[in-house]
């Protein structure tokens, strides 16, 4: 079974359509802040999937060294994030964006 | 063969991206996640990115993913009362992720029809990605790197600062006060005389008995 060769067009249309599906979560979910916080992760990862695949076709170790501080700047921020949103929770005990309103509390 | 199985981890990594958004409990989503994030592992490994894949499987799987299963099971979320009027977005959602997805893939397909990557450095071949990886990382990037640790060192610092909680009626010695104790502060010294002089009633009891 052969699907032809695998272009670096393949890899980028998948990072898009990835991107794309985050997106799309982002819309539905815009209740939950869990599962947009996913979404970003999502992201990311298309994000990171394309540097990586520029890097393996274009002979360029930049590339890589560049999805590695991204994984660092997402890791910092869904620690972050997460952080924020337990600090949220105890406070008004509710996680759905509509109830957050107020600017101190 | 490569073909193949890009094509079955591409399906696999879209069919677990799409269940992270529509899945009806959070730590389903959660557990999708990591399915997607192990997946574009094994796509990073066949880009010959080793150690990012690993790193991928290590930092994602491993910590973050770990950490928001903590959360989410901690939270205990309503799941019906958040995801009220879920489906009533999805039509036009689903059309402009898909108009999305379309026009990114028009424009890649045909603008990038790199079929071989050139032939791989010696040097490379020699060393392994991971060693490849780290000298260029600690020669040419040691700043940004320098900077990525500090980055992480403030990450930490804010999680721990922000959830930390002082509770109430707490009888725990604070540790600094604890260690800057003095010596005048838990003793204190009596002057006394060596020899006491008993009563002279007790003196009386005493000749008797």
């Amino acid at each position: 079974m052969s699907f032809g060769p695998i272009t670096l067009g393949h890899y980028l249309s998948l990072g898009g359509m990835l991107f794309a599906i985050a997106v799309v979560g982002i819309f539905l979910n815009r209740r939950n802040l869990i599962v947009l916080l996913m979404a970003i992760e999502l992201m990311l990862l298309a994000v990171n999937l394309n540097f990586v695949a520029f890097s393996h076709f274009l002979g360029d170790m930049a590339g890589q060294v560049f999805v590695f501080f991204i994984l660092t700047v997402a890791a910092a921020e869904s620690a972050i994030g997460l952080a924020i949103l337990v600090v949220l929770f105890r406070s008004r005990s509710s996680i759905h964006v509509d109830d957050l309103d107020a600017l101190k509390g | 063969m490569t073909s193949a199985l890009f094509y079955f981890f591409s399906v696999v990594l879209l069919c677990a991206a799409f269940r992270v958004i529509t899945a009806r409990s959070t730590v389903h989503a959660a557990l999708f996640l990591v399915l997607s994030f192990a997946t574009a592992a094994c796509i990073w490994m066949m880009l010959r990115a080793e150690f990012l894949a690993i790193a991928l499987v290590l930092v994602y799987v491993g910590a973050v993913m770990v950490l928001f299963l903590f959360v989410v099971m901690m939270l205990d979320v309503d799941a019906d009362a958040v995801r009220q009027g879920f489906w009533k977005n999805f039509p036009l959602a689903g059309f402009i992720g898909a108009l999305i997805a379309l026009e990114m893939a028009l424009v890649l397909m045909g603008g990038f029809r790199l079929t071989e990557a050139p032939p791989p450095d010696p040097l490379e071949l020699k060393l392994g990605n991971s060693k490849m990886l780290g000298i260029e990382i600690y020669t040419n990037y040691l700043y940004p790197l320098q900077v990525a640790a500090v980055l992480l060192l403030v990450a930490i610092i804010a999680a721990i600062a922000l959830t930390l909680r002082r509770r109430k009626g707490n009888r725990a010695i604070d540790p600094s006060l604890q260690v800057r104790v003095k010596k005048a502060e838990r003793l204190r010294l009596v002057p006394m005389r060596a020899t006491v002089e008993l009563p002279a009633a007790s003196r009386s009891e005493g000749s008797q008995g």
